[in-house]
């Protein structure tokens, strides 16, 4: 159970906005930091800063010690079959960019397909772009559902066995659909393809078991997940990753270097060039505790609750369209909308001024906004610190919105 | 209670602007053609403009955004029409100042567009006000600047 004592764990959210007591409704662009997510990266610059994998002296062992402590937390909270099977990378973006450069360049060529949806994030389509571009390979789309879903008999029709990488978004940023990752892999697996999966709107929200979805890659972000900005991970088979050559070189990633040739470190290391980000990492690990404690479970249901909540109270305002699927079921803690007549910057300056912060734009997802044929929506996304309250001021904001531009306008 | 108002930023003369836009459309007759995007909020611009011995004979603006975004365009066409070259440029950088907080230079008249003065204090709105006035600078820069 999930009740309002858990915002008191977030120091930042105890503030007034323009006036009013901050109502933070932009988790999915980032997160707010729990008071021990905050304090694990003090302790550690307070008494273990240190580099890791050189140092002889303690500092450097305890470094050692907290950051591949953290590795494992994350190994153990996405099911991997193994810590050799998690890399830090700064975060989903550079983690899809390393399965692109490396595995990519490797696996396709010339009439070979990558297959993505129409909802992807930038971050997952252009990688592949790219990726087609310089192989001669096809960067198909599967399209949407006018619900906002992804109907497996289309993804079927799109992947094919010249397809090599099939890459979707486990919940979609925009429109909040739960896809179905695991039917999607056995299809991309039957064709001979890997699977690679956008995590970053689902780890922070849901019960993520990389075995269990059988997908080949899992990328995500730690700051959308409670942990610092700047750590992020890749998860992968080790079969894969083994043969995977890396893409960043110099120290730390090593194992012997000669005057013309060098060697890399086993797995994880070798895709890990230069100092990694430590104090995020460990960060990541004081985050992974802390929502396990809570539990994703509850997380996704105290979201999937504030949703439909949302929704039904939303519905109730006249000429606001609400994107994405209408069954709550289906969807995470995010719900995407506009106000007829009112531009969602107008809408969100408005908010702001009522101390609710929601996003406003093409939320990185301009293929999805034509294809919703919208130029821009406001968004507005949960997590564990939010409550009833905060979606009750929502629309109260959104009908002040309302009644402002329509003394305006008209 | 907030010192910054709404009423500050959404004055009225600026809801006029974006309910009944002036010059919305584009020139039919070649001229100057420049497209310009806001990439973070995907506010567009489509703005033709007609310059002939260095004067702004006609402008027109299509697109798609804010009210901030939408009304500034229409009143930066309005206000350069019929200006000299130099003076369109001088006047968006008056803007430019303006958008800043810096006081306005008195020689320069920028008449309704002042009301959009109070953009100054929402800094995430600056980019959306002065969206058009970029579009008419780089159009005019090229056509004066060719190289």
């Amino acid at each position: 159970m999930i009740t309002t004592e858990i915002k008191k764990r977030f120091p930042i959210l105890d503030q007034e906005v323009n006036g009013h007591p901050l109502v933070y409704l932009d988790s999915a662009a980032t997160s707010q930091k729990p008071d021990v997510v905050i304090e694990a990266v003090k302790r550690y610059y307070e008494n273990d800063n240190s580099n890791v994998h050189r140092g002889v002296h303690t500092l450097g062992n305890r470094a050692t010690d907290e950051y591949e402590g953290a590795r494992q937390k994350v190994a153990d909270f996405i099911n991997a079959s193994s810590v050799q099977e998690v890399i830090f990378t700064r975060g989903t973006t550079t983690s899809i960019n390393l399965v692109a450069q490396s595995y990519g360049r490797a696996n396709v060529s010339e009439g070979d397909e990558i297959v993505i949806t129409m909802m992807e994030h930038h971050s997952n389509i252009i990688p592949w772009q790219q990726l087609a571009k310089e192989t001669g390979a096809t960067l198909k789309y599967v399209d949407l559902e006018d619900d906002g879903t992804l109907s497996l008999d289309k993804v079927r029709e799109t992947i094919t066995d010249k397809t090599k990488i099939v890459s979707v978004m486990y919940v979609s940023n925009v429109l909040g659909t739960k896809n179905p990752i695991k039917e999607i892999a056995e299809i991309a697996h039957q064709h001979g393809a890997v699977m690679v999966v956008d995590g970053a709107q689902a780890a922070p929200h849901l019960k993520v078991d990389v075995q269990d979805l059988d997908c080949d890659f899992f990328a995500f972000s730690g700051h959308k997940m409670c942990a610092p900005t700047g750590i992020g991970v890749l998860y992968g088979k080790k079969a894969l990753l083994e043969d995977m050559e890396p893409v960043e070189f110099g120290g730390e990633m090593i194992d012997f270097v000669g005057l013309y040739e060098s060697t890399w470190k086993e797995l994880p290391w070798k895709f890990e060039g230069g100092t990694p980000i430590i104090a995020g990492a460990i960060g990541l690990g004081a985050a992974i505790d802390f929502l396990q404690e809570i539990g994703l479970d509850n997380i996704d249901r105290h979201e999937k609750h504030l949703a439909a909540y949302a929704m039904e109270k939303m519905s109730e305002i006249d000429g606001l369209t609400i994107y994405g699927p209408a069954d709550p079921d289906l969807r995470a803690g995010i719900v995407t909308f506009n106000l007829d007549g009112v531009h969602p910057h107008d809408v969100a300056t408005v908010l702001d001024m009522n101390g609710i912060a929601v996003r406003a734009g093409h939320h990185c997802a301009q293929p999805l906004m034509k294809r919703l044929d919208a130029t821009a929506t406001a968004r507005a996304s949960f997590y564990v610190y939010n409550t009833e309250e905060d979606v009750d001021r929502l629309a109260d904001g959104l009908r002040i919105a309302k009644e402002y531009f329509s003394d305006v306008i008209h | 209670m907030s010192s910054i108002n709404l009423d500050q930023l959404y004055r009225r003369v600026i809801m006029d602007h974006y309910k009944n836009p002036r010059n919305k459309g584009e020139l039919s007759d070649g001229g100057l053609t420049i497209d310009m995007n806001n990439p973070t909020c995907g506010d567009r611009i489509h703005l033709t403009m007609q310059v002939e011995d260095g004067i702004v004979k006609d402008a027109k603006f299509d697109g798609e955004g804010c009210s901030i975004s939408m009304a500034s365009a229409s009143m930066m066409t309005q206000a350069i029409k019929g200006k000299s070259v130099g003076d369109a440029v001088k006047m968006s950088k008056s803007f430019s100042d303006m958008m800043l907080g810096k006081d306005l230079d008195d020689s320069l008249d920028l008449g309704d567009i002042e009301a959009l003065s109070g953009v100054s204090q929402f800094p995430a709105r600056i980019k959306c006000a002065t969206l058009a006035w970029k579009a008419m600078e780089k159009g005019v820069g090229d056509d004066v600047n060719p190289n």
